[in-house]
């Protein structure tokens, strides 16, 4: 529960949204990920922290390299959440499709 | 294949759009007497609400009960805009059971061919809310979409 609600946190965030999008291409370093966005190194870090204390990323050892990678596990947890959420509206509107199909055409009503 | 979108805008709001095959002022109308919110606004599967009282005009309350038979909790709210048939703005809270900070609903309804498009744009809610809503939703929001797979196979 805790971790759905770290990962909603972390996708909050715009430059965070475009580092996942970034990396499910495939992993890069801070210094590859920092390139794009016009931003320090320690700003992406920072960014990079939050999305790892999520679980949405980790980072692999590759000798004196620290790439990071999508954690698999992290965004199928997200896409759930969302799922969820999307399935409490649906089903509130689909019983409003048949409250609405039920309602009397209103004519003629009292004009202020 | 689904009429709803749920989007997320910049860090500070969720975005839902959703098209009805009825007038503006039906949706309306449902959205703001008590007895049509009750026959709909339930969440997931299982659950009703006993308490609907809405005072569709600015700086009407709203307070609605809701009950599973085993648990319940409730939201309150005040209206701060009303455009019938068009635009609704309101603050609301939940109680889980302590309140949530207030969230800023603001409801469009448009003529979209012969229906309506509705676009509600609301608060995204801090770290805490979320937990606490995810929480109290989870268990039945799961079972509902369990019971609509199992009617599939």
């Amino acid at each position: 529960m805790e971790a759905l609600d770290a990962a909603f946190a972390a996708l909050a965030d715009p430059t965070r949204r475009a580092l996942l999008a970034r990396l499910a291409q495939g992993e890069a370093t801070v210094m590859q990920l920092a390139k794009p966005f016009n931003m320090t190194q320690p700003a992406i870090s920072q960014h990079l922290k939050v999305l790892e204390t999520a679980g949405l990323i980790d980072v692999r050892v590759d000798g004196t390299k620290r790439p990071r990678r999508l954690q698999k596990s992290g965004v199928d947890a997200m896409e759930q959440w969302l799922a969820m959420l999307r399935t409490a509206l649906e089903k509130n509107y689909d019983r409003l499709d048949n409250v609405l199909a039920a309602m009397e055409p209103q004519k003629g009503r009292k004009k202020r | 294949m689904s009429k709803l979108t749920l989007t997320t805008e910049g860090d500070r709001y969720i975005v839902v759009t959703r098209r009805f095959a009825a007038s503006p002022e039906a949706v309306y109308r449902a959205h703001t007497e008590p007895a049509l919110i009750q026959k709909w606004l339930l969440g997931p599967e299982g659950w009703s609400m006993p308490v609907c009282i809405n005072e569709a005009r600015p700086g009407g309350k709203i307070r609605y009960e809701w009950s599973n038979g085993k648990f319940g909790f409730h939201l309150t709210g005040e209206y701060l805009e009303l455009v019938p048939y068009s635009r609704i703005v309101h603050v609301e809270r939940m109680f889980l059971p302590d309140p949530t900070p207030d969230n800023h609903v603001e409801t469009t309804f448009a003529p979209d061919g012969g229906g309506t498009l509705m676009t509600m744009r609301m608060t995204l809610p801090d770290t805490q809310t979320r937990a606490a809503m995810l929480s109290t939703g989870m268990e039945g929001g799961m079972e509902a979409s369990y019971v609509r797979l199992e009617a599939m196979i």
